[in-house]
C-alpha cells in the first residue's frame, strides 16, 4: 500500500474510531464506517492538514469512500 | 398539584467522581483546592482552583474513558463530558431506562451551565486569528453550546420529552432542578434528568473572574485554606468544576415502579435583585424573597427548616445571605444548621446549585450536616450553627438549598424527607 493510503487510513481510524481492517478501498465513510455529515467535514479538514492541500467544497462532496480520498489526494498533491 | 421526588443522583466534583466518594470526603472536611494543573496559571493573580482529579477511576478519580469514547470526547468541551458522566450515574442510580415510546416521550432533560464552552471558544478564536476560518472544527459549535448536555443525554438514552437548558450564572443548577420539577408538576413529563455542569478553569475563565475581583488571590502557598465562607479573612471564591445531576420523578410514577426515593422537592422560589450586575443587593431582599417563596410553595414554616445549604461563596456577600436567613427564621435560627460546602468543593458556578441540592438530599438521608471548613474566625456573630470545621449529626427533615448568581438571579429549593 502506498504511503498516501497509509496516512489516509491512519486519519480515518483515528477520527472515526474504527478498526483498521474495516477501512477498505470501497468503504463508504457514512454507510460503512459510521460517520455523519459533520464527521466527513472534519475528515476532509484533516486530509487538508496532513497533505498541505486545499479540497474545495464541491470536490469534498465527491469524496465518499476511502478509495475516493486516496485517489483525490494523489492527484492533488 | 402532582408531587415530585428524587430517585437518582450523580456527581463529578473536585472531591471525587461519584456520589458516595464525594460525600465521604465532604463529611470528612477535605478540600478539593490545589495549584492549577491543567494549564500553567503562574502568571495569573490566582493560580489555584478546585479541579476535577483525572486518573484511572480508582480512589475517586475521574476516568474520562469510563463515560465517553475518545473519538466522541474530543468533539465536546469538558463541561459536556462532566454533565454526561453525572447524568449516567443518576440514570443508573434511578434504574430508569424506558424501552417503550410512552416512557421515552414522558422523560425529559434539563441540564444547564453558567458559561458553557468557554475554553473551546477561546481556543477557536486563537485558531481563527492564527490560521484562518477554514480550520474551525465542525464540532466547535455543538461542542460548546450550553444545551448540548441536554441534547447529548437525550440522544444517549432516547429521552424524547422536554429538552431544555438553564443559563442563570451561579443559580443555574438550582433553577434547573426547580424548573424541571415544575414541568413534572404541570404534567409536561413524568421524569426529568436535571442539573448543571461547568468547566471554566482556564486562562480566560480565571482572568475574567480575577478582573471582577471575585476570586481569592491570597492563598498561593496554602490553597486548601483559600475557600473560607463567613471567616473574617475570606478574600474571594475559589473556582471549581464538575457536574451534579438528579433524576426527578412524579411520586406515583416512582412508587409504581418501586423506585428508591431519596427525598421530595417540596418547594422552589425565585427572585431578582434588580440591583447590580455582579454584587448582591446589600439588604439581602432578593435572597430573602427566594427563600420565603420556596417555603410558601412547600407549605413549610420557617421554624421547620433544619438545614440550609448556603450559597456562601467566601466573598463579602456571605454575611448578606446570613442576615437574610436570620431574618427569615427569626428565633428559630438558633435551632438550625447552615453550612457552605463551597468551603470544600470551591464554587462550581453553574453546577453549584445542583451539587449542593444533592448534598442537601444526602444530609436528609444520613441525618448529618456537612461542615463549613476554614471557619476559624467568624466575621460576624450568628445564632445559626454554621458547622465550623466539623460535620453536625442532627435531625434533618427539611432543607433549603440557596443559589444566587451574577445579574441578581436568586433561587432557593426546599426539599424534605418523604412524608
Amino acid at each position: 500500500m502506498s504511503d498516501v493510503a497509509d496516512r489516509v487510513k491512519k486519519i480515518v481510524v483515528e477520527h472515526l474510531g474504527v478498526e483498521e481492517d474495516k477501512v477498505t478501498e470501497n468503504a463508504s465513510f457514512i454507510d460503512d464506517l459510521g460517520a455523519d455529515s459533520l464527521d466527513t467535514v472534519e475528515l476532509v479538514m484533516a486530509f487538508e492538514e496532513e497533505f498541505g492541500i486545499e479540497i474545495p467544497d464541491d470536490a469534498a462532496e465527491n469524496i465518499q469512500t476511502f478509495g475516493d480520498a486516496v485517489k483525490f489526494i494523489k492527484e492533488a498533491s | 398539584m402532582r408531587r415530585v421526588v428524587v430517585t437518582g443522583l450523580g456527581l463529578v466534583t473536585p472531591l471525587a467522581c461519584g456520589v458516595e466518594e464525594t460525600w465521604k470526603r465532604l463529611l470528612a472536611g477535605q478540600s478539593g483546592a490545589d495549584t492549577i494543573k491543567q494549564f500553567d496559571a503562574s502568571h495569573l493573580a490566582t493560580d489555584y482552583a478546585c479541579e476535577v482529579k483525572h486518573g484511572d477511576g480508582t480512589d475517586g478519580t475521574f476516568n474520562a474513558d469510563d463515560w465517553m469514547l475518545p473519538k466522541e470526547r474530543r468533539k465536546v468541551d469538558d463541561f459536556i463530558l462532566y454533565g454526561i458522566a453525572a447524568a449516567e450515574q443518576a440514570v443508573q442510580d434511578a434504574g430508569w431506562k424506558p424501552e417503550d415510546r410512552e416512557g421515552q416521550i414522558r422523560t425529559g432533560v434539563m441540564i444547564g451551565s453558567g458559561i458553557g464552552g468557554l475554553n473551546s471558544i477561546a481556543e477557536t478564536a486563537v485558531l481563527i486569528k492564527e490560521r484562518g476560518p477554514r480550520r474551525v472544527s465542525p464540532f466547535f459549535i455543538p461542542g460548546a453550546l450550553i444545551n448540548l448536555i441536554s441534547g447529548q443525554v437525550s440522544i444517549k438514552y432516547g429521552f424524547k420529552g422536554p429538552n431544555h437548558a438553564v443559563v442563570t450564572a451561579c443559580s443555574t443548577g438550582a433553577h434547573a432542578i426547580g424548573d424541571a420539577a415544575r414541568l413534572i408538576q404541570w404534567g409536561d413529563a413524568d421524569v426529568m434528568i436535571a442539573g448543571g455542569a461547568e468547566s471554566s478553569i482556564s486562562e480566560i475563565g480565571i482572568a475574567g473572574f480575577n478582573a471582577c475581583k471575585a476570586l481569592s488571590t491570597q492563598h498561593k502557598d496554602d490553597p486548601k485554606n483559600a475557600s473560607r465562607p463567613y471567616d473574617a479573612n475570606r478574600d474571594g471564591f475559589v473556582m471549581g468544576e464538575g457536574a451534579g445531576v438528579v433524576v426527578l420523578e412524579e411520586y406515583e410514577h416512582a412508587v409504581a415502579r418501586g423506585a428508591k426515593i431519596y427525598a421530595e422537592v417540596l418547594g422552589y422560589g425565585l427572585s431578582g435583585d434588580a440591583y447590580h450586575i455582579t454584587a448582591p443587593a446589600e439588604d439581602g431582599d432578593g435572597a430573602y424573597r427566594a427563600m420565603e417563596a420556596a417555603l410558601n410553595r412547600a407549605g413549610v414554616k420557617p421554624a421547620e427548616v433544619d438545614y440550609i445549604n448556603a450559597h456562601g461563596t467566601s466573598t463579602m456577600a456571605d454575611t448578606i445571605e446570613l442576615a437574610a436567613v436570620e431574618r427569615l427564621l427569626g428565633d428559630a435560627a438558633a435551632n438550625a444548621t447552615m453550612s457552605s460546602t463551597k468551603s470544600c468543593t470551591g464554587h462550581l458556578l453553574g453546577a453549584a446549585g445542583a451539587i449542593e441540592a444533592i448534598f442537601s438530599i444526602l444530609a436528609i438521608r444520613d441525618q448529618v450536616a456537612p461542615p463549613t471548613i476554614n471557619l476559624d474566625d467568624p466575621a460576624v456573630e450568628s445564632q445559626l450553627d454554621l458547622a465550623p470545621n466539623a460535620k453536625r449529626e442532627r435531625k434533618i427533615d427539611v432543607v433549603l438549598s440557596n443559589s444566587f448568581g451574577f445579574g441578581g438571579t436568586n433561587a432557593s429549593l426546599c426539599m424534605g424527607k418523604l412524608r
